[in-house]
């Protein structure tokens, strides 16, 4: 059977939720083969034979942590070489696009970024994008090459799958460019203890109707009594009132969660393009109009002030 | 010696219309208003603030794309840019990413430039990744997705704060540099900016002259296929109720009820 490679998406080798859901699309296509970039391999290791790794090829190198995206580019490349694989699957983050974009170009094929789905199909793998603010659910392949597809979180269940998960050490030369941009520092995101908003089940978000960053902690007490994360919209995040990183929108993050509660948002556009694909919508909103009613499974109109801490005594409530 | 800048704007069908696709798949451009992509404005700011922050600079606003996306041209120019260049073909109606760096790539290197700069992702593709295969393509540094930028000395640094960490960059010119709506509100074309863009040069070029062979462009040459394209189904009207001192405990019913609780 044909392999596939996986790019794994890792912090010291703790393998991030939306690699282990790319295996489970990898193994639709074929046998995956991941590849692990940086330290942490022992670690990933195991993981990702258990969900689905026949193979796990593996680069360490400060050049991946000095340098932007490139050196990454380059490992890729070389893992591409030495497997031939029938697809290349890399999660849709920031940089897991940018390193797809510049593979497919070296390795002469086309990209789809941004799929909701890859199955196998006659002519390669057909991926599924949700496209104009999630208006539109297109179908489309690569034509020409290897395709190299992006594939957003949550976008498939992680399965395990034991498989023999052989590590093999890859050899990668860095060419002139792979240097080209240096990691001058790096300041790592502090830890809420909260889940990752683009990985969580459930999202809680807080738009303007929160009316200021102090009393966001009306938002975080339902998110925490759901063990959700949080998220803000655009207007809240300009305001000052929560980091630009919860923020959930066309510029801001993606998000597919079995549940998004909104609450204190209008339901703009640029906001629904960054949520609109969530199994369950609730919105509360004391404005009868709004937007997001559209979207809404099921919707409260009234004050956020008096509605949220009442759901959440009722939650925390009927938890026990 | 002049640093010779080159934006990359895009001209957009508006998203707060009805955009959908034609026929054969491609986006409709002709149902929907067309402008300059919102997001490319911040790349027009920063190209702007370097400029003035060099002794001598020269910036040039670049796009492809149909006819009207001059318009995308002359509201650049109009926000301070000083020429532009339009590449315009019928054979690139329906270029996917790859075809499109093509042509943007051989236009960048056609102008003459020391620094790329574009936005972050388009409104209506979204995809993002155009500026890393125009770096790939150019054989420069990408210095991308930033929230705070400056050159200064032959250099470019920049902040890019990523899903786990915050990144201080650092590249050599010629670099390309994409910039995120957090890198600073765009300022609006003053009425002497308007007037004064109609008097800016801007260059059409087609595929010949750059030298592009038309078959590498285009639906017909694109290295993707859109197979089809389905409006996504009308979500199902949902249950609202109003808030009469029990609305958080009637969804929290609802939230039990899904099995959310
Ligand atoms: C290029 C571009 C990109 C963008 N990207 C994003 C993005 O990524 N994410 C994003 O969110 N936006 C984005 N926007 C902005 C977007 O257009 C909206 O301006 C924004 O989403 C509005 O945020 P909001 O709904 O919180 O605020 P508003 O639209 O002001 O809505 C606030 C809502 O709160 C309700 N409210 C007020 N008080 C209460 C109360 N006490 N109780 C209950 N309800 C109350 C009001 O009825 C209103 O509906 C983008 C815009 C552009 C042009
Ligand atoms: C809904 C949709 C989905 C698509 N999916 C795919 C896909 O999966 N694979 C694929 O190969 N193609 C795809 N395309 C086609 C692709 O969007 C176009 O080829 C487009 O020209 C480049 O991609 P983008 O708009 O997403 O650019 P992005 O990578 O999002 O753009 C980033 C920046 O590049 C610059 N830029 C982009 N386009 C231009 C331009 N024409 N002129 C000047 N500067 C520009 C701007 O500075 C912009 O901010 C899709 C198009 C649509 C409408």
């Amino acid at each position: 059977m044909a392999e596939v490679l996986v790019l794994v998406d890792h912090v010291d080798g703790a393998v991030r939720k939306p690699t282990l859901e790319l295996l489970t699309l990898a193994r639709r296509i074929g046998d995956p083969v991941a590849v692990h970039l940086g330290p942490g391999a022992d670690t990933a290791a195991p993981v990702l034979a258990e969900h689905g790794a026949v193979k796990v090829l593996t680069a360490d190198a400060p050049e991946f942590a000095d340098y932007l995206v490139v050196p990454k580019v380059d490992a890729l490349q070389a893992a591409a070489a030495a497997v031939s694989p029938a697809a290349v699957l890399v999660a849709s983050s920031a940089e897991g696009k940018e390193v797809a974009a510049r593979l497919a170009l070296r390795l002469g094929s086309g990209i789809i970024t941004d799929a909701v789905d890859v199955t196998a199909g006659d002519e390669g793998p057909v991926a599924t994008q949700s496209v104009f603010a999630a208006a539109f659910t297109t179908r489309s392949r690569v034509s020409r090459g290897i395709p190299v597809i992006t594939v957003k979180p949550n976008s498939a269940p992680v399965e395990a799958a034991p498989a023999a998960g052989t590590v093999e050490p890859l050899e990668v030369s860095f060419g002139e460019l792979a240097t080209g941009t240096k990691v001058v520092s790096r300041t790592p995101r502090q830890s809420t203890g909260r889940p990752e908003l683009t990985e969580a089940a459930i999202v809680v978000s807080g738009g303007r109707g929160v009316n200021g960053a102090e009393n966001f902690s009306i938002i975080e007490e339902l998110a925490d009594s759901l063990g959700a994360a949080v998220g803000a919209s655009r207007a809240a995040v300009d305001a000052g009132w929560y980091p630009h990183s919860n923020q959930v929108g066309q510029t801001g993050k993606s998000v597919s969660p079995q549940l998004y509660i909104a609450n204190g948002i209008s339901g703009a556009i640029q906001h629904r393009a960054g949520m609109q694909t969530s199994k369950t919508i609730v919105a509360v909103n004391k404005d009868a109009e709004a937007p997001i009613f559209d979207l809404a499974d099921y919707g409260v109109v009234g004050d956020l002030f008096q509605v949220v801490p009442q759901l959440t005594a009722e939650v925390k409530a009927r938890k026990g | 010696m002049s640093l010779r800048i080159v934006v990359a704007v895009k001209y957009v069908p508006d998203a707060t219309g009805d955009r959908h696709f034609a026929d054969d798949l491609t986006t409709d451009r002709e149902a929907v208003d067309g402008l300059l992509s919102e997001l490319d404005e911040y790349a027009v700011e920063q190209a702007l603030q370097i400029a003035d922050a060099a002794d001598d600079a020269e910036i040039t606003v670049l796009t492809v794309g149909p006819e009207d996306a001059k318009d995308a041209v002359r509201k650049a120019l109009s926000m301070g840019a000083d020429k532009g260049v339009h590449v315009e073909d019928d054979a690139l109606h329906g270029s996917d990413v790859i075809g499109t760096s093509l042509v943007l790539a051989k236009a960048i290197e056609h102008i003459g430039y020391d620094l790329v700069v574009t936005g972050m992702a388009s409104t209506d593709g979204t995809m993002g990744v155009l500026p890393a295969l125009l770096a790939e393509r150019l054989g420069i540094p990408q210095v991308t997705l930033l929230s705070e930028v400056a050159v200064a000395d032959g250099t470019v640094t920049g902040r890019r704060d990523g899903d786990a960490a915050s990144e201080q960059l650092e590249a050599a010119l010629p670099a390309l540099v994409s910039v995120t709506d957090q890198s600073g509100e765009a300022r609006y074309p003053s009425f002497k900016g308007i007037m004064a863009a109609k008097k800016k040069p801007v260059e059409s070029l087609d595929l010949s002259d750059l030298g592009i062979d038309a078959a590498e462009v285009g639906l017909a040459g694109a290295w993707t296929a859109v197979q089809d394209a389905a409006k996504r189904p009308e979500r199902t009207a949902g249950t609202i109720v109003k808030d009469e001192g029990e609305g958080g405990k009637q969804l929290a019913a609802y939230l039990a009820e899904q099995k959310f609780i």
